[in-house]
């Protein structure tokens, strides 16, 4: 078992024709990701690489190759529209790769969401993804750092992903699955979504977080966690030296007014037994101390 | 992308939100005219600067106060000790910034003062209204002190502003007389449509007043814009006014990079905006102080990253430089040719630490490796920070 996606999971890819959709398509596909499908409007009836049929709409997809899970790399000023048209088609699972989404058009998307009969998890936008090592990585991460195992990771930074869980291969420990939420200030899964997930999942033993500064979906993750969670579970809060009002990189990297500052997460992080690695290279040794294996 | 109070006032009264009228002026030559368009006999001269607490704030030349009231005649004298001149403010940080444009304002006989904002609540993903009534105040130390003072409301995006949250909001000011109610509707819709059609991320007025004259104005103005918004907005990106920008932030954006300057000697290139903020926290965990936050992003090419360079050596206090780059779109050997070429054209001569990891890590490491250039090479990050840490002490004893 893992979370979100397995060795069955039926990708489309939603602007497999781009630079960035294609040269990520080809990737996957090496990984032994099973993509049954790809979207650009107006080029329905050809074939990627000549094997993979690209259709108008994500509908077709669904109906034709039964995709059920939608991978997006169209534009900024077009991947909301995307989102929506995924939505539409009953997608269950939705992966924004795309970075620069106006907050406007995320606020819409996540209205949609909410509403009830929404049969469709958004994960993103601007994230890397989500990978089960060895089975079905949908998105951008680079394959080989990954390894099959147990540790649950969870991050809002993609990079930085990259980091820990190179970190948790070199140590020896793989991981179940490894969720990109991405670093925009509205986004369709919180930290607290992702953990509830590895929480459930009896493949996953040990789950990692990654947040950074800004918002407070740290806060109520831990939160979540010290009340209902008895697997352990190690963090990072990237940003402790940032200054205030900056927008550093992620739009929902700042710091504003006196919250979503990284002391403040930090603290309620190991208010509720979890252990907060102190530099970015000790996230997989924080994890391995607190569970008990280092 | 934020804008002058001067700026921000044109676009609310293009949304017919009543403000306290003025003109601005960008050089002296423009004083009189200005000064003669405003009615009284007293003037308000304001300093036209990104950063608020411009009252209380300090000019480097002893001069107190960045908005001024101020007796006709003397008005052109106070708008010159301004004009040009650095203010330092709690929110400029101590370089302080440069007055380029002055603002003349009618003086109002002010009855009352409230707080008023509109900015996209992230934890519910709904637009939130603040509405304070304890105007000209820090808003925050109103939120931690007497927070029944404030009412936030919540707007659903899908439907917009409905009118009966417009009644609330007026009945919670004491707007309660129906001519108040009608010039509160105004106010309040004119905001929230402004916010929601040119992608603001926050709109805020402090203070919003009632005149003697029983008319409510906003006194002052300011406005911040959602970058990913920006390309609907073309009349928007004309307001940015590059004066209130670093030069090398502005120089980093046209090559689609994000490079933000910071006070240290140790110059970071990452890729990722959270890998980037955690070198920089790594950097001064292990005693070292970042110059710059610089996320080449994903898509850099080798031209990217020999500008990236040329804009961290344009930081004079840069004695050292950090690469740290884990390719997951990003490849490993662009970065090393985008390094090699680099240190050849801008011939570079500081300490140079490079880390990679990720796509075409081998074929990166061994072009670093046959270039000849001379560089330090990291297996980790921490080994990285350390390497750069020990060196830019080690030259700078």
């Amino acid at each position: 078992m893992s979370v979100l996606v397995n060795k069955d999971t039926r990708v489309v890819v939603s602007g497999i024709t781009g630079n960035t959709g294609s040269f990520h398509t080809r990737q996957c596909l090496d990984y032994g990701t099973n993509i049954v499908a790809g979207v650009t409007p107006g080029k329905g009836g050809m074939l990627f690489d000549e094997k993979i049929p690209i259709f108008n709409t994500i509908a077709e997809s669904v109906s034709k190759e039964g995709a059920n899970a939608c991978v997006i790399y169209v534009p900024p000023p077009f991947a909301a529209d995307s989102i929506l048209e995924a939505i539409d088609a009953e997608i269950p699972l939705i992966i924004c790769i795309t970075e620069g989404i106006p907050v406007r058009d995320m606020a819409i998307v996540k209205s949609r969401l909410m509403q009830k009969g929404c049969k469709s998890r958004l994960i993103g936008p601007n994230c890397p993804g989500v990978i089960t090592p060895g089975e079905c990585k949908i998105g951008i991460m680079p394959g080989y750092i990954h390894k099959p195992g147990t540790v649950g990771v969870v991050s809002r930074s993609g990079t930085l992903t990259y980091e820990a869980v190179w970190q948790l291969t070199c140590l020896g420990y793989g991981q179940s699955t490894v969720i990109g939420i991405g670093g925009d200030p509205i986004n369709g899964t919180s930290h607290l979504d992702a953990v509830k997930m590895f929480n459930d999942d009896p493949q996953t033993e040990a789950i990692v977080m990654i947040g950074e500064i800004g918002g407070n979906g740290e806060q109520i993750a831990a939160e979540w966690l010290k009340q209902n969670c008895k697997k352990p579970c190690a963090a990072f809060i990237a940003g402790r030296t940032a200054p205030k009002g900056r927008r550093m990189g992620h739009a929902g990297a700042i710091v504003s007014g006196n919250s979503g500052g990284a002391e403040d997460k930090i603290k309620a992080l190991l208010e509720a037994n979890i252990a907060v690695a102190e530099t970015p290279s000790v996230i997989g040794e924080t994890l391995l101390k607190h569970w008990g294996k280092m | 992308m934020n804008i002058h109070e001067y700026q921000a006032k044109e676009l609310f009264e293009e949304f017919g939100v009543p403000v306290q009228s003025g003109v601005a002026a960008k050089s002296e030559a423009e004083f009189d005219a200005a000064i003669a368009a405003i009615k009284g006999d007293h003037v308000v001269v304001k300093s036209q600067i990104h950063a608020g607490g411009r009252g209380k704030g300090v000019f480097v030349d002893g001069f107190k106060g960045g908005v001024k009231f101020v007796p006709r005649a003397e008005a052109a004298a106070t708008a010159k000790r301004m004009l040009g001149n650095t203010i330092i403010t709690k929110q400029t940080g101590p370089a302080g910034k440069v007055v380029g444009t002055i603002f003349f304002a009618e003086a109002e006989n002010i009855k009352k003062e409230f707080y008023l904002s509109i900015l996209m609540d992230r934890a519910t993903s709904k637009v939130a209204i603040v509405a304070s009534v304890a105007g000209g105040m820090d808003i925050e130390k109103v939120a931690e002190e007497t927070p029944d003072q404030i009412m936030t409301m919540l707007v659903d995006p899908d439907i917009g502003l409905q009118a009966f949250q417009v009644r609330k909001l007026a009945f919670f000011y004491g707007f309660g007389d129906k001519e108040l109610q009608k010039q509160f509707k105004a106010v309040i819709t004119g905001l929230y449509k402004l916010f929601w059609t040119k992608d603001c991320s926050m709109v805020e007025v402090n203070p919003l007043v009632l005149t003697e004259e029983n008319k409510i104005i906003a006194l002052d103005a300011k406005v911040a814009f959602d970058d990913n918004g920006l390309f609907r907005h073309p009349e928007i990106q004309a307001l940015r006014d590059p004066h209130e920008e670093d030069p090398k932030e502005i120089e980093a954006g046209k090559y689609g990079l994000n490079y933000i300057a910071l006070d240290g000697n140790i110059a970071c290139m990452v890729n990722g905006a959270g890998l980037a903020m955690s070198t920089m926290d790594i950097i001064k965990h292990f005693g070292g102080n970042p110059a710059n936050f610089l996320d080449v992003g994903g898509g850099a090419d080798e031209e990217a990253i020999t500008q990236a360079f040329n804009i961290l050596l344009k930081d004079k206090n840069v004695k050292g430089i950090l690469v740290n780059i884990f390719g997951g779109i990003m490849r490993c050997d662009v970065i090393a040719a985008g390094v090699i070429a680099a240190v050849k054209n801008v011939g570079l001569t500081l300490p140079l630490v490079v880390r990679l990891e990720g796509t075409n890590v081998e074929k990166g490491r061994q072009m670093l490796a046959e270039s000849g250039i001379k560089l330090t090479t990291a297996d980790s990050l921490a080994d990285a920070a350390k390497k750069i840490v020990e060196i830019v002490a080690a030259e700078n004893k």
